[in-house]
């Protein structure tokens, strides 16, 4: 189990003193100033030798993401981007993080902008997280006026940090939506490439990166990427904050190791599943968007990328959402569907009217009112749907459909079977007319 | 998709102005982005606009479109693409927004759901008979580990009972809001597990004091006990919650403004002071935002700071607010001795310095055609124009490696590779590129290196050059081993 000095949030609930003078003393921008003296290319070194990949789903290299900018200033300026869009159901890891210890956050953007070359750094939090984008900018003001932002300040490099806010779409959350939103357009996914890294925001050169990719920076460099690559397992370093809600004794938000497995995190941090482990039905460890799987499957599974990709699922954003045996597994699945249904950006056909498709389809297996035949029909939808968007909502959207009825597909026929037999009881009865 | 239209006209206001505060604070809001973008403040505006009437009036659209020189069809757009703007007269003491998605769903959302057809409406959106209450099932709003919750206005009440939420209904009816404290409702501290902490037990010196004795309803929410925020609070004017924005006036007295009704509230004394300076900032409208509106008498009171809550919040007193406000918005005009009292948008020179330019582009300034609708970047940002003269260096991505001076032998005929014709294999050639095994070798970085020195817009990246030189490879002798041997 990890250590409380290998923590890297270290005010993760906001018991501490959330001033930066109290930030000061835990240790932030500790250095700053030297990390940034190092050089970009020891700034990207060490945080590839770190190991972390990005902690907003998609696991992409954060290092090697840095790396993608151009190397030097053309006509354009570099911008960096923050994506505090965080709508994934099951994920609020940055909402603590912006909330309670957002000086991780801001150490980290003045860092990662420095290493690509940008002054400008636009954080951009969902619209409904009013009193996050508060407490962010209380912080961002008090590094203004204690100078650590802004011209000539403490840092090195001349920074700007700039908090802009959406509106309420889960789409916002896809880098080039997000760089639309910013723009001040509908939320609607740009076609990659040009990737951002060569045409983003405003058509200059931009980075987009989560929340916690960001704010574990300083951290990595301060104490060297060997140390964190140190824990966990090899190609899935670090830690990682896990959002554990669902059918637990005790939700809660906590950082742990990667790798941790299943029944230690849940066991650990949350007292157990609800009525204990015999009582687990399933579980979707990534936030919704990614496949479920049976507690049985999981239950000793490492919670980190690789180990939970040989469960034919993932860890997406480590969202961990447990369901007991008084679940509703159908319905539980098709309310996610209504969700993706409702957030579809409406741009691709496969996915507008495909998201809507399946969602009607969900709500009748749900019931039993269906054929089973209809089974396989919903599953070859979803197979249409998914890699034919120009972003990843479709894909999104049918994985968890996948998983449902690669596991719980006896489930599903038994409700249809079950709503065939009593059909004489629920219909209304007809009356021949005479 | 949703689908979502403008309220019908009956209901719909003449008119709509920001009011001065509002006004100023717009202007400053648009100044936070570069010069030629100010359409980035859409959201942030029509956020404001929503805040001050309840709800986004055709009017206020309007309006919007044309702070931002914007086609009103693009506002339109967005305020029907972002479901966070009410586009009808919602509750005006409360719109409750009960989270409905899966981990919420699985903790209790449905008895919520119930509770608000009960308490206020048999359908969402409709308001009750007073007109005061509505509710909404909202998409997931970031408190899963705190399911099941819901969102009135600003403020989240976490980790509800269906009793617990028919007396927040109660109260918030009552105009009696803001004695609910925002938050966890069963005791518990954000998003820590219940009943004791798992990790970072430690004794550390900066704990909140009040925080440890804390017991019955949880702690204030987000709004944090910060030095500045603690002191200031205790001389704040009574807490208004469910009031969005208090302190502004309605633009049309035919709309309602929420928190019409809950004025004059005070905090009940008595209780813990510190909990009550908790309480009261959580409640503040817009304490602490970008730019809040905020009324002269707050900062006013600045300097009346109480010594024990000073001393209490480690004597961190920040400087006065209205410097603090300066700060808010990194003010560009800082960063460039003379513009600062010019308006923003016609200050070219400001915008410069933000966006690293050297040289203002006169057309730049002056765009006010915003009807491009392109996925990609704006076809006619000057950037682009200039994007192909940029001298390689400055390129995405890296430069192959392997360029060779003259052919190893007799050069493949790169034009089998679909999607390069002979001006482009001439263009090749001259870089120093000859064989599909060069090709073969590149990575993605350096693809997307030739790709822009191509300016081929991510064509070759598309069109898999890497994949199908391999191919082609495979089919010929020329390997690189063989060529040299």
């Amino acid at each position: 189990m990890l250590q409380d000095k290998d923590r890297i949030f270290t005010n993760i609930y906001g018991l501490r003193d959330k001033s930066l003078d109290a930030a000061l003393k835990r240790g932030h921008f500790d250095g700053t100033a030297d990390i940034i003296g190092k050089g970009r290319d020891w700034i990207i070194n060490e945080m590839k030798a770190s190991g972390l990949r990005g902690r907003g789903g998609a696991g992409f290299p954060t290092g090697l993401k840095w790396s993608f900018m151009p190397k030097e200033v053309g006509e354009r300026p570099h911008y960096l981007v923050i994506n505090a869009d965080e709508s994934e159901p099951g994920t609020c890891k940055d909402r603590e993080i912006m909330r309670n210890d957002p000086f991780t956050l801001i150490e980290g953007c003045i860092i990662a902008g420095f290493s690509m070359l940008a002054h400008t750094c636009y954080i951009y939090v969902r619209g409904e997280y009013v009193r996050e984008r508060q407490a962010l900018q209380r912080a961002i003001d008090e590094c203004y006026e204690q100078g650590y932002l802004g011209k000539d300040n403490k840092c090195g490099w001349d920074y700007d940090i700039i908090v802009h806010h959406g509106a309420g779409a889960y789409i916002c959350g896809e880098e080039t939506a997000l760089l639309e939103s910013l723009e001040g357009k509908k939320g609607q996914p740009r076609l990659k490439p040009p990737f951002p890294a060569n045409v983003g925001l405003y058509g200059c050169p931009t980075t987009v990166n989560n929340v916690e990719s960001i704010a574990v920076a300083p951290t990595i460099l301060r104490r060297g990427g060997s140390w964190f690559a140190g824990i966990g397992r090899q190609n899935n370093t670090g830690t990682k904050l896990f959002c554990i809600s669902g059918h637990v004794e005790r939700p809660c938000t906590v950082e742990e190791a990667m790798g941790i497995s299943f029944r230690e995190l849940i066991e650990k941090h949350c007292g157990g599943v609800r009525g204990g482990w015999d009582n687990l039905l399933a579980v979707i460890p990534g936030g919704s968007s990614v496949p479920l799987v049976p507690g049985a499957d999981i239950i000793d599974a490492p919670m980190d990328f690789d180990g939970l990709r040989e469960i034919k699922t993932s860890l997406g954003t480590a969202a961990v959402i447990v369901m007991d045996k008084s679940t509703d597994i159908v319905k539980a699945i098709a309310r996610i569907s209504y969700f993706y249904k409702h957030e579809s950006c409406g741009q691709c056909t496969p996915c507008r009217e495909g998201t809507g498709w399946m969602w009607r389809v969900m709500e009748r297996m749900a019931t039993g009112h269906a054929q089973k035949r209809e089974i396989d029909m919903l599953l070859d939808v979803t197979k249409q749907v998914e890699g034919h968007t120009i972003c990843a909502l479709g894909d999104a959207a049918a994985w968890p459909i996948q998983g449902l009825v690669r596991h719980f597909r006896a489930e599903i026929e038994r409700r249809i079977d079950e709503y065939s037999h009593n059909a004489h009881q629920v219909r209304p009865v007809l009356e021949a007319a005479e | 998709m949703s689908v979502r239209r403008l309220a019908e006209e009956t209901v719909q206001p003449a008119g709509f102005a920001f009011t001065e505060e509002n006004a100023a604070w717009a202007e400053a809001t648009i100044r936070k982005y570069p010069v030629g973008r100010q359409q980035s403040a859409v959201i942030p505006l029509l956020m404001r606009a929503q805040d001050q009437d309840g709800w986004v009036t055709k009017a206020a659209i309007e309006h919007v479109a044309d702070m931002l020189e914007m086609p009103l069809i693009r506002v339109l757009e967005v305020a029907t693409f972002y479901t966070q703007f009410q586009l009808n007269p919602v509750g005006t003491r409360a719109h409750v927004q009960v989270c409905g998605t899966t981990p919420c769903m699985l903790r209790g959302a449905e008895d919520l759901k119930a509770v608000c057809r009960k308490k206020i409406h048999s359908e969402q959106f409709h308001r009750n008979e007073a007109g005061t209450l509505s509710w909404e099932e909202v998409e997931c709003l970031g408190a899963c580990v705190n399911a099941p919750m819901v969102m009135v206005f600003e403020d989240t009440y976490e980790d509800l009972t269906p009793e617990r939420l028919e007396e927040i209904i109660d109260l918030f009816e009552a105009g009696r809001g803001d004695e609910v404290r925002p938050g966890p409702q069963n005791g518990r501290h954000l998003s820590a597990p219940l009943g004791g902490l798992t990790t970072l037990t430690g004794d550390y010196d900066d704990l909140i004091a009040e925080q440890k004795q804390d017991s019955g309803h949880g702690p204030a929410n987000g709004a944090a006990p910060q030095g500045k925020g603690a002191g200031q609070a205790v001389s704040a004017p009574p807490s208004e919650a469910g009031r969005p924005d208090s302190d502004s006036e309605q633009s049309d007295p035919s709309i309602d403004a929420p928190g019409k009704a809950s004025n004059g509230n005070v905090v009940a004394g008595g209780e813990d002071r510190e909990s009550d300076v908790l309480t009261a900032e959580a409640h503040r409208p817009h304490s602490g935002q970008e730019g809040g509106t905020r009324q002269g008498a707050t900062d006013a009171e600045e300097g009346n700071v109480p010594d024990e809550v000073d001393a209490k919040t480690s004597g961190n007193l920040r400087r006065a607010e209205a410097a603090a406000e300066d700060a808010v918005i990194p003010d560009h005009s800082q960063l460039d001795d003379g513009t600062g009292g010019q308006p923003p948008r016609l200050s070219e020179s400001a915008g410069d310095v933000l966006t690293g330019r050297q040289t203002g582009d006169p057309t730049e300034g002056q765009r006010t055609d915003t009807s491009d609708v392109t996925p990609g970047p704006v076809q006619h940002d000057h950037f682009d124009s200039e994007a192909e003269e940029t001298t390689p260096e400055t390129r995405p991505g890296d430069k192959p490696a392997d360029l060779l001076s003259e052919p190893q032998g007799a050069k493949d005929d790169l034009k089998l590779i679909k999607g390069i014709g002979p001006v482009i294999e001439a263009r090749l050639n001259e870089l120093g590129i000859y064989h599909f095994w060069q090709i073969a070798q590149w990575r993605q970085a350096e693809l997307i290196w030739i790709d822009d020195f191509l300016n081929f817009r991510g064509r070759a990246v598309r069109e898999g050059w890497i994949e199908q030189a391999r191919e082609l490879q495979a089919g010929s002798s020329a390997q690189p081993g063989e060529g040299e041997a």
